[in-house]
């Protein structure tokens, strides 16, 4: 399995990433490595196995729907990179 | 010489007064600014808050308040939040967060009267094995300065390998705490999945990562685990189970003990230095009245590939949240929204950290998901499977924490494929959710060896029995570089 240059950089936008052309090739080439490391897994017939996802069987536990956290807005955006009246501000969505 | 006792040992001269916190905080922070020149170990040394807890843990020795950890050092690794301090994960991403909370383990270390002496140094959001991926630079191997410390908890092992701390926290999702600890000397432990609280603990694989300690033996490995185990409700993947004095069967006789060997970590990959030694400490175990059985992992090989699936899948989504928007680095002047996401994560991210959300994004993408994660998922379950029919006729496995000693810096940092196979032997208890160690069995070429335990679930306290048992018999535990000591 290789990926070229386009569906890198298709990869990258979906994950929202910025790469430099330069580097496109570079991870063409380290993306394809560790796929092919993936084709072993192909080597083993899985039909009927439950796919597992966590190491304990265990269920999502519930609580008593109360407030369990206090407001700390001013705390939080001290270290956002731009706020303004408590709102956090990015460039602007909608024309 | 406080810096060449253990915590067990610095813990009895405070309960007898003969030293106090303030005093031993003091030597260890003058260690690391004599030292951490050479090994780039911290990221960040909070001497000023580290004294003002030694006070305060001085007065409550006075009052007589005093816990087994109250007054002794330690450094967390930089993973974990850390109020009004910057944590970093040792990425540019974060290289400006001051955490506004505590992690869970920071907390209760805190709460039990440790001194925090700083935040160490770690393969960018834990992703890595030679702790080369740190944007705060490369971490020294204490043993040899142009070899790399494994990784990614590689600032605790070389801190605590040259004695800048007594212990230390890391994390594990696929051998961070036990390779690093293997490279340097040490005595490390993952816990079972659940045992520790991930609340606070900056999340890469969340469905595998788990804290540990980092420390110089068995004995002391059980005082941390004692205080950061146990339920957390902030914690939804937390385990309500009680935790039990995992310090009280060290002493416990092993004779009798079923140790498995599965032929599967003992083929090919290992190079023959390390197999040497390994079997050494396994006939060290025969004569101390261990019964040796041959087992097998029959799916252990496929970890690698089923590892490199399931945690990028899960950093893919975990990072997402890093978007220059509430917190972290953002890109100077963008253009629109767009623009903000993509360039502050291209600029904030390192190229392992990209590589792994590229991977992750690719797997769970329609028309992969099937073939990559779901497969993968499948045989996450056969391999887990496998220890589940291995611990039906064992009572821990061994084998070689890590297929070689520490390679050199950039040795391995062209190839991602061949660094990833620095964990091939740590991984699959990850993947099981399983307890495991490392331990000093040994060394060659005078560098270290580590001998890996893996236990059953929430089987700590034997792994602790096990190793405490071998560090009576043998002394390379107690093996310090020899610039440090």
């Amino acid at each position: 399995m290789s990926l070229g240059p386009d569906e890198v950089k298709k990869i990258a936008h979906l994950a929202r990433l910025a790469i430099d052309d330069k580097d496109v090739e570079g991870y063409a080439r380290n993306l394809s490595n560790i796929l092919d490391l993936f084709t072993q897994m192909n080597t083993i017939d899985t039909t009927g196995v439950a796919p597992m996802a966590h190491s304990q069987d265990v269920s999502q536990r519930l609580r008593e729907d109360v407030v369990s956290e206090h407001s700390q807005r001013e705390r939080f955006q001290k270290i956002a990179p731009q706020t303004e009246n408590g709102l956090y501000l990015v460039p602007k969505v909608i024309e | 010489m406080y810096h060449t006792k253990t915590l067990a040992e610095l813990s009895r001269l405070l309960q007898k007064r003969e030293t106090s916190s303030v005093e031993l905080t003091r030597a260890f922070l003058d260690r690391i600014s004599t030292h951490d020149k050479t090994l780039n170990s911290f990221i960040t040394v909070t001497a000023d808050q580290a004294l003002a807890q030694a006070k305060h843990a001085d007065a409550m020795i006075q009052r007589g308040e005093a816990g087994a950890l109250t007054g002794l050092p330690m450094a967390h690794k930089d993973i974990f939040c850390t109020l009004d301090v910057k944590t970093s994960c040792g990425s540019k991403m974060l290289d400006n967060f001051i955490s506004p909370y505590n992690a869970t383990v920071v907390e209760k270390l805190a709460a039990a009267g440790m001194v925090m002496l700083g935040k160490t140094n770690m393969d960018e959001f834990a992703m890595g094995s030679s702790n080369e991926t740190s944007f705060y630079g490369a971490v020294k191997n204490p043993w040899k300065i142009s070899a790399v410390p494994g990784g990614s908890s590689g600032g605790s092992a070389a801190a605590v390998a040259a004695r800048l701390a007594p212990i230390a926290t890391g994390t594990d999702t696929g051998g961070s705490i036990r390779q690093p600890a293997a490279l340097c000397n040490l005595t490390g432990l993952k816990p079972t999945y659940g045992r520790v609280s991930r609340y606070g603990m900056i999340a890469f694989a969340s469905s595998l990562d788990q804290a540990g300690p980092m420390a110089q033996n068995a004995e002391d490995c059980a005082m941390m685990l004692n205080a950061i185990s146990g339920f957390d409700e902030r914690d939804s993947t937390s385990l309500d189970k009680p935790v039990p004095d995992y310090g009280a069967d060290l002493n416990r006789d092993i004779k009798g003990l079923k140790i498995g060997l599965p032929k599967e970590f003992f083929g090919d990959g290992m190079a023959p230095g390390v197999r040497e030694v390994i079997n050494k400490a396994i006939e060290q175990y025969r004569s101390m009245g261990a019964e040796i059985i041959e087992i097998s992992l029959p799916n252990s090989h496929l970890s690698v590939p089923v590892y490199y699936v399931v945690a990028p899948a899960e950093c893919s989504s975990n990072l997402s949240r890093f978007d220059g928007v509430r917190f972290g680095y953002r890109c100077k002047d963008p253009q629109d929204l767009q623009d903000l996401y993509k360039r502050s994560r291209g600029e904030g991210f390192g190229a392992e950290v990209k590589r792994r959300i590229m991977i992750g994004t690719y797997a769970l993408s329609a028309g992969y998901y099937d073939a990559y994660y779901v497969k993968a998922q499948q045989l996450r379950r056969m391999i887990s499977d496998d220890f589940e029919n291995a611990f039906k006729q064992v009572d821990v496995i061994m084998g070689p924490t890590a297929p070689d000693t520490a390679f050199n810096i950039g040795e391995k940092t062209s190839d991602p494929v061949a660094m990833y196979l620095s964990d091939i032997y740590t991984i699959a208890v990850n993947l099981a959710g399983l307890p495991g160690m490392s331990i000093p069995a040994g060394f060659s070429n005078n560098m270290p060896v580590g001998l890996q335990l893996i236990g059953n679930y929430f089987d700590e306290a034997r792994l602790l029995n096990v190793a405490h048992q071998y560090q009576l018999a043998t002394d390379w535990h107690k093996q310090i570089p020899e610039k440090f000591i």
